[in-house]
């Protein structure tokens, strides 16, 4: 009785789990990649074939624009980690009690707010017309105005902002798990600040800092907003050339050739660092 | 180094203020388009030119406030719309699939797993342009053979949610999984050792239990749905969501009403967040 209850209840359960996975994840990317591989040669007439693909290759701007996505996204995940570092330590460690809940809490603020706003506000900061400017003119620093937007050191500016929580959450909940005799010791056996780090802190987090990597990288990859307001005209990031050929240009083919492109770079790359690390996706990302 | 450990005063100094300089880092751009919500001019940006709350509560050009700009006030309506059928549609889905992965075993389970952490890795602009090309295929095809036209299968509110939901019910199903896995199961069995049925046992005991992870992961569905960019720039149509509207408004150069409406969402996310802090702390006793 209370078996055929289950299987019952199996088939209810798993329904709209496959509804979900086929409908709304599966069947659109086998889709998108049937699109990719449709060649236009006259309006309304189309042939299969890799043509998309050849055109994505054979334009140089085009691969130059995703090998710099590329770049910039690790760099910023690096910088993402240095800076974050340090403060999850801080975190998990050295603060006791309240200070320790409210800094963990005043990490996640930020992160509440819609990244529009945040981007906004770094726009406020930044521009010509903007509060370092006025500052730096207020100051005698500099004579006439000075535009700190629109390039790419305010991209990775604004990329290493909007990323911080994921990585700082991972680490401050895997550094916190470390026992603290373990540095002790580290110390006591004559090791230094920094030998401690490297040697028992940082092996010891990996999980938490290969976690907050991969999404910090992937969030980077994808993000369209920071770059496109922060960013310089002639640093356009690989999602904005999806977005133009999808909404402007209306060619959906080249465009979802491009979207293959990026989800097979990111998927190598989310690969490579996993398996360097011997970590697993499930591991990292479903550890809840 | 820890707190037990003596280091230099030096060391510890620029420690210290190294955490102080990132949370400055943290705050400043909030604080800035907060405090520039309340500034007197046309641009936002010095001189400040005295107080107003013009920007909220000014029924006129060109001072327009935020509670008379119909544009926003549109988004903003969209927005709501879209977050709650999202969050409900998530929630929904995320506590069958955390039952599924918690009480079943099948075949294929570990490969469904891995399906399901899926839609975090992938790119959100590449979830929006998927979905999009599938409901247009559906739809064309539709069209073709029928000659009606699914206008719900076209850019619009309800390809949003569909889109939004499909990476935000992985992250309610984690998050209920997780609460799942900590419940004790022989107190369902005593409850139907004494005769409850499975219904009134689900009821009474295993959705209490849930309670703090279905609204802690309600807020935060809500919240990553009100402010989801990405997966909905590819999705909507013409009436737009709040983060559409405002990113269209920045790109044109606004008045200092965009920084009213970001304090608005600031406050109100912020309220949500805390009442969300404050059940996920219930969580051992509850």
């Amino acid at each position: 009785m209370r078996h055929s209850h289950g299987r019952w209840a199996f088939w209810l359960l798993l329904a709209p789990f496959l509804l979900w996975m086929l409908l709304l994840i599966v069947i659109p990317h086998i889709d998108l990649l049937i699109l990719s591989l449709r060649e236009k040669i006259v309006p309304r007439v189309y042939q299969t074939g890799l043509g998309n693909y050849a055109e994505f290759f054979g334009e140089p701007v085009y691969v130059w624009t995703l090998v710099r996505t590329v770049v910039m996204s690790l760099l910023a995940t690096v910088l993402t980690f240095i800076v974050g570092f340090p403060v999850a330590y801080y975190i998990a460690k050295i603060a006791r009690g309240r200070t320790r809940t409210s800094l963990f809490l005043l990490c996640l603020v930020p992160f509440w707010v819609s990244e529009i706003v945040r981007v906004f506000g770094w726009m406020m900061l930044l521009r010509e017309t903007g509060l370092i400017s006025s500052f730096l003119q207020w100051a005698g620093i500099v004579s006439g105005p000075v535009e700190l937007l629109y390039n790419d050191a305010a991209v990775m500016l604004g990329l290493v902002y909007t990323s911080m929580l994921f990585m700082i959450v991972p680490l401050v909940s895997t550094i916190d798990s470390l026992d603290d005799s373990l540095i002790e010791a580290g110390y006591d056996l004559g090791g230094n600040g920094f030998t401690v780090m490297r040697a028992i802190v940082i092996p010891y987090a990996m999980p938490g800092v290969m976690a907050g990597s991969i999404i910090v990288f992937m969030l980077s990859l994808g993000n369209y907003l920071t770059p496109t307001l922060m960013g310089g005209k002639s640093g356009q990031w690989f999602t904005a050339n999806i977005y133009s050929q999808f909404i402007t240009r209306f060619n959906w083919e080249l465009g979802s050739a491009f979207g293959f492109v990026l989800l097979a770079t990111s998927s190598i790359i989310v690969w490579l660092v996993l398996r360097l690390s011997g970590q697993s996706l499930s591991g990292t990302l479903g550890r809840g | 180094m820890l707190a037990s450990i003596p280091q230099s005063k030096l060391l510890r100094f620029a420690y210290n203020a190294y955490v102080v300089l990132f949370f400055v880092y943290l705050a400043a751009p909030l604080v800035v388009v907060a405090i520039f919500a309340f500034n007197d001019s046309l641009f936002p940006s010095l001189p400040w030119r005295g107080f107003t709350l013009d920007w909220f509560f000014n029924p006129t050009e060109p001072k327009l406030g935020l509670f008379y700009d119909s544009r926003i006030m549109a988004g903003f309506a969209n927005s709501l719309i879209v977050a709650v059928f999202t969050t409900l549609l998530s929630l929904l889905v995320g506590t069958t699939t955390a039952f599924l992965f918690e009480r079943h075993d099948f075949r294929f389970k570990e490969l469904c797993y891995i399906l399901m952490l899926l839609p975090l890795v992938i790119p959100g602009v590449i979830l929006g342009i998927s979905i999009l090309v599938f409901s247009s295929t559906i739809a064309n095809g539709v069209q073709t053979a029928t000659g009606i036209e699914l206008s719900s299968l076209r850019p619009g509110l309800f390809l949003v949610v569909l889109g939004q939901f499909s990476f935000i019910a992985t992250i309610a199903t984690l998050v209920i999984a997780a609460r799942l896995r900590k419940f004790d199961r022989s107190i369902e069995e005593a409850a139907l050792d004494l005769g409850a049925s499975p219904a009134a046992v689900l009821c009474t005991i295993t959705l209490p239990y849930l309670r703090p992870a279905l609204i802690g992961s309600g807020i935060v569905a809500f919240l990553i749905s009100f402010e989801n960019f990405n997966t909905t720039l590819m999705l909507n149509g013409s009436d737009a969501p709040l983060t559409i509207t405002m990113f269209a408004r920045m790109r044109e150069g606004s008045t200092p009403v965009l920084n009213a409406v970001s304090l608005f969402l600031m406050i109100g996310s912020g309220l949500l967040g805390l009442f969300g802090v404050v059940v996920q702390r219930d969580r051992g006793t509850a």
